[in-house]
């Protein structure tokens, strides 16, 4: 127990929370490969279509079913498209579909985890709503949801943005239940806690003991959601993608690319196990991110 | 015990209309016409008629009734009158949920694509327990060894990997590259000599493998962790302070206490499992129950759609009471009452 004993006059420097974390999260071997990666593909998928400047749509018809040369890096498809400008293109559209439906899923779930947890008249229908939540069928769910008001929502907001919102908020809205009933357990512990309760005896407001008290402390297992809600919204986009419920074929994303090039399989593997590779490559290395995070944020495992 | 299994039962009747209601008004309230795919040379009224011999005529909640009536009176009876050859006062006259597309009862349907779904998918998930326990057993025992390291990065590869993506690399090194497994499964094969039997066994073999993958990952992280939890207890002490051989204070005591939590997920995962056969079945060309809804979802096939889906929420809540209830049953720690 002596190192427990602090000694103020010969502390080295001032350790903060976040300190500790970032401390800990760097000598997590996984964690540290998986944000290279991470960022790696990020910054390659955005960056590169302005050193890579052919456009992904653009159907060359002469140079169809090219090999790998220096100006198709990694060959053409059977249409003539260029197949690294489709997979740059691809991957903006998977990793950005990722992180806004992680977000929407984040915000829906912190806001009926808080409220559920904090107000005990909302708690046990918000938590019936969550267990109804839990049991629809999502992946089904997701496709009806897909095939029916696709060609609505296209008519509304155009092609891409339709496409886009519909995904986006199909994956939000399904998968926002894990996350809520962390939040939820954890508002139901902090509310009891003395610095709730001396907020509330000067006459703070729910809403402000909410945002300045609570939220702050549960931001741990909300940042450890949203890591692995990244990498679900991926996985779910690529396989409503590859079922052809996502994307059309003319905007493509990782998992379209994978069930366009699937019939030229004996052919050409490279064309469907490339963008496979980037998706698997993305959702591992953003997993590998969360996992590290969840070890540096928690306490009992942090400093060992 | 008794009480708290009939007070759940009771509980899941109202869960379960809701569900069946928000899957009938996704489907019902959409802006999409059924009769949107016919030919623009339909005249309007023939549309007409054609929406009210599909039943669309009625109001919303009376068409909601008679699905419910459909569903969970006129079904059963059809199912007790096929299996026990008792007929029913109203036999033969009798509406039941029928399909847009094929003009049969969906329930038939359903029970025709079955028996693939549930060969492929019961043999991956059986195979994904045999695998995950022992890999689970050991990285615990072994903990931060270099086998409990594989296990960890395997089973992250498992969680991360889409199933599409293992499909096809199977695909592409065991018919493509060897020749071995036949790429499409052969629904129409039927098994009556030793060669049939060992063809299904291979085109068995990927889409088994596949599913199996993606299980044996998450339960093999169960298994571990709840391992984990036992090694360290009292009692295990205890049984190696009574100088029992190691083996079996692991295989016998810990192994049967640890088991509780991963029965209960194992449980769970069993509705999961037909939902994320979907994409397998499509890789393969299974045409199971997955791609049933698939053909159901493109041919815009609203009965079959509602039938699919709602049956998917059924085993999912029917699951979740069968995981509670197993929990309550396996461990005496934990009273309902």
């Amino acid at each position: 127990m002596s190192e427990a004993v602090i000694d103020p006059l010969h502390e080295e420097a001032h350790r903060s929370l976040w300190g500790d974390v970032w401390y800990q999260y760097r000598h997590h071997k996984g964690a540290m490969a998986g944000s290279v990666i991470f960022f790696a593909i990020v910054f390659l998928v955005f960056v590169g279509p302005l050193i890579h400047t052919i456009d992904p749509t653009f159907a060359d018809y002469r140079a169809r079913d090219a090999g790998i040369s220096l100006a198709h890096p990694m060959g053409t498809d059977n249409l003539g498209r260029d197949l690294f400008a489709l997979l740059l293109q691809g991957g903006q559209v998977s990793i950005i579909v990722g992180i806004t439906a992680m977000l929407l899923s984040l915000v829906l779930g912190t806001i009926v985890g808080v409220l559920a947890g904090y107000f005990k008249i909302l708690d046990g229908p918000l938590m019936r709503l969550t267990d109804i939540f839990f049991s629809l069928p999502l992946l089904p769910l997701l496709l009806v949801i897909i095939m029916l008001f696709r060609d609505t929502l296209r008519s509304a907001f155009g092609p891409e943005t339709g496409i886009f919102v519909l995904v986006v908020g199909v994956i939000g809205i399904t998968s926002w239940m894990q996350t809520a009933r962390i939040v939820r357990g954890d508002v139901l512990t902090l509310k009891e806690q003395e610095f709730v309760l001396a907020a509330r005896s000067i006459g703070a407001p729910p809403r402000r003991i909410i945002l300045r008290h609570l939220l702050p402390n549960i931001l741990s297992p909300i940042m450890v959601s949203a890591t692995l809600g990244i990498a679900n919204a991926i996985l779910t986009e690529s396989a409503l993608s590859y079922l052809g419920l996502g994307f059309p074929s003319d905007f493509p994303t990782w998992g379209r690319l994978v069930t366009d090039n699937q019939n030229f399989l004996d052919l050409h593997p490279e064309r469907a196990l490339i963008p496979a590779i980037a998706i698997s490559l993305t959702v591992m290395s953003v997993n590998f991110m969360g996992d590290g995070l969840r070890d540096a944020l928690d306490p009992r495992i942090r400093g060992r | 015990m008794f009480n708290y299994t009939i007070r759940r039962l009771l509980f899941a009747i109202p869960t379960l209309l809701v569900i069946s209601f928000i899957i009938f008004a996704i489907l019902d309230l959409s802006p999409g016409d059924p009769t949107g795919q016919l030919p623009l040379t339909v005249p309007p009224e023939v549309r007409e008629k054609i929406r009210i011999s599909m039943g669309l005529g009625e109001p919303f909640h009376i068409r909601y009734w008679k699905w419910l009536v459909q569903f969970f009176v006129n079904e059963p009876k059809n199912i007790i009158e096929q299996s026990t050859g008792y007929l029913f006062a109203d036999s033969g006259e009798r509406l039941r949920v029928v399909s847009w597309s094929t003009r049969s009862p969906v329930v038939d349907l359903i029970v025709e694509r079955m028996p693939q779904t549930l060969w492929v998918v019961g043999m991956s998930y059986i195979l994904a327990i045999l695998i995950a326990i022992p890999i689970g057993v050991i990285s615990a025992y072994k903990q931060y060894s270099w086998f409990d390291q594989l296990g960890t990065f395997v089973s992250m590869v498992g969680f991360s990997v889409p199933t599409f993506f293992t499909g096809l690399v199977l695909i592409l090194i065991f018919s493509v590259k060897l020749g071995w497994l036949p790429m499409v499964y052969d629904t129409n094969h039927v098994v009556n000599s030793w060669s049939s039997f060992l063809f299904q066994l291979k085109q068995m073999a990927m889409p088994t493998a596949v599913l199996a993958f993606a299980t044996m990952a998450q339960f093999s992280r169960f298994m571990r962790a709840s391992m984990l939890d036992n090694l360290n207890q009292d009692y295990v002490r205890t049984a190696r302070a009574k100088g029992l051989k190691e083996q079996s204070v692991v295989l016998v005591h810990v192994l049967r206490n640890s088991m509780i939590p991963v029965v209960t997920v194992i449980a769970l995962g069993i509705p999961q499992i037909f939902g994320g056969a979907i994409i397998t079945e499509q890789i393969f060309k299974v045409n199971g129950l997955g791609s049933l809804l698939i053909i159901g979802i493109q041919g815009a096939d609203y009965p079959l759609v509602q039938t699919l889906t709602f049956i998917f929420a059924v085993l999912i809540v029917l699951f979740n009471l069968i995981a509670d209830v197993l929990y309550g049953v396996l461990d005496p720690r934990i009273r309902y009452e």
